[in-house]
């Protein structure tokens, strides 16, 4: 069992000055993976994880198409990120811009690969920036993110002990 | 919140491929020079050379025991470096445990499918 939990972990990298890369293993064959990522409907259930919902995923997976993403956090505001797509080779690669509405200046540009091998798929998304401070801004909204649960939890103990 | 210097520096630092599986065979516990180049099938002066970048950044100790000197991990020099990008790693952890269940569905429609036809 820690085995297969420590297989199938992400592990985020930072291989250059203004670059991110995340990388994860899936018990799943790759076309599979590639539709789960660019079917509008199936987005809706994980892009969020466990901070909100998404209320919006438009998909127009054409070179030049559009995407944007909103989700309500902690049913609280709503975060969106749009971008473009640059390259696509269906099952095994997206190129595509990103931009974080709330940072609308920082556009990054997004390389996810799939490669398959004995019915598992690999996933990396490297996520490369125009400059540090971007990069940097870009990990640290995962941290507030981070922060904004340990909040709520504190907020709920709180509340517990009243 | 920007990040100081010295931690840029041992961003640079372990971005390095090699110096991080180097970091991975000390997390274990000190090794000497020879046990690396032994362990990671490096050349002797690769191996120093990125044990010198580690330690000038910090995530490396080194102590003499002997004739041999010992290399360790400070995880102190590590820690910030861990924590920043935890949080980040986190979130998309629970994207993609979430993309994991989407999986499974898909995988069991698809041999369903497969069956009935």
């Amino acid at each position: 069992m820690q085995a297969a939990a420590e297989q199938f972990k992400a592990t985020v990298t930072l291989p250059a000055d203004d670059q991110i890369l995340i990388t994860r293993e899936f018990d799943a064959p790759r076309h599979l993976v590639y539709r789960a990522w660019t079917t509008p409907e199936l987005v809706r259930r994980w892009w969020s994880g466990k901070r909100g919902e998404v209320t919006l995923a438009e998909i127009d997976l054409r070179v030049g198409g559009a995407w944007r993403y909103v989700m309500t956090a902690h049913g609280e505001f709503e975060v969106g990120f749009h971008g473009e797509y640059r390259e696509i080779v269906e099952n095994e690669r997206i190129v595509s811009t990103e931009v974080y509405e709330g940072a609308p200046d920082a556009e990054a540009l997004n390389t996810l690969t799939l490669t398959e091998r004995d019915g598992r798929t690999t996933m990396t998304i490297l996520v490369a920036h125009q400059s540090t401070s971007n990069r940097d801004m870009h990990v640290n909204s995962g941290m507030e993110g981070g922060m904004n649960e340990s909040l709520d939890a504190l907020e709920r103990v709180a509340q517990s002990l009243r | 919140m920007a990040r100081a210097a010295t931690t840029t520096d041992v961003f640079n630092a372990i971005a390095e491929p090699r110096r991080r599986e180097l970091l991975d065979e000390l997390a274990d516990g000190e090794r000497s020079v020879n046990e690396l180049v032994e362990r990671l099938r490096l050349t002797q002066p690769l191996v120093s050379k990125h044990l010198r970048v580690l330690r000038e950044v910090g995530a490396v100790r080194v102590r003499d025991d002997g004739r041999r000197r010992l290399y360790s991990v400070d995880a102190g020099a590590l820690k910030p470096i861990h924590d920043w990008v935890s949080g980040y790693e986190q979130m998309w952890s629970e994207r993609f445990d979430a993309l994991d269940t989407v999986l499974d569905e898909l995988k069991r429609q698809e041999h369903d499918d497969a069956g009935s036809s």
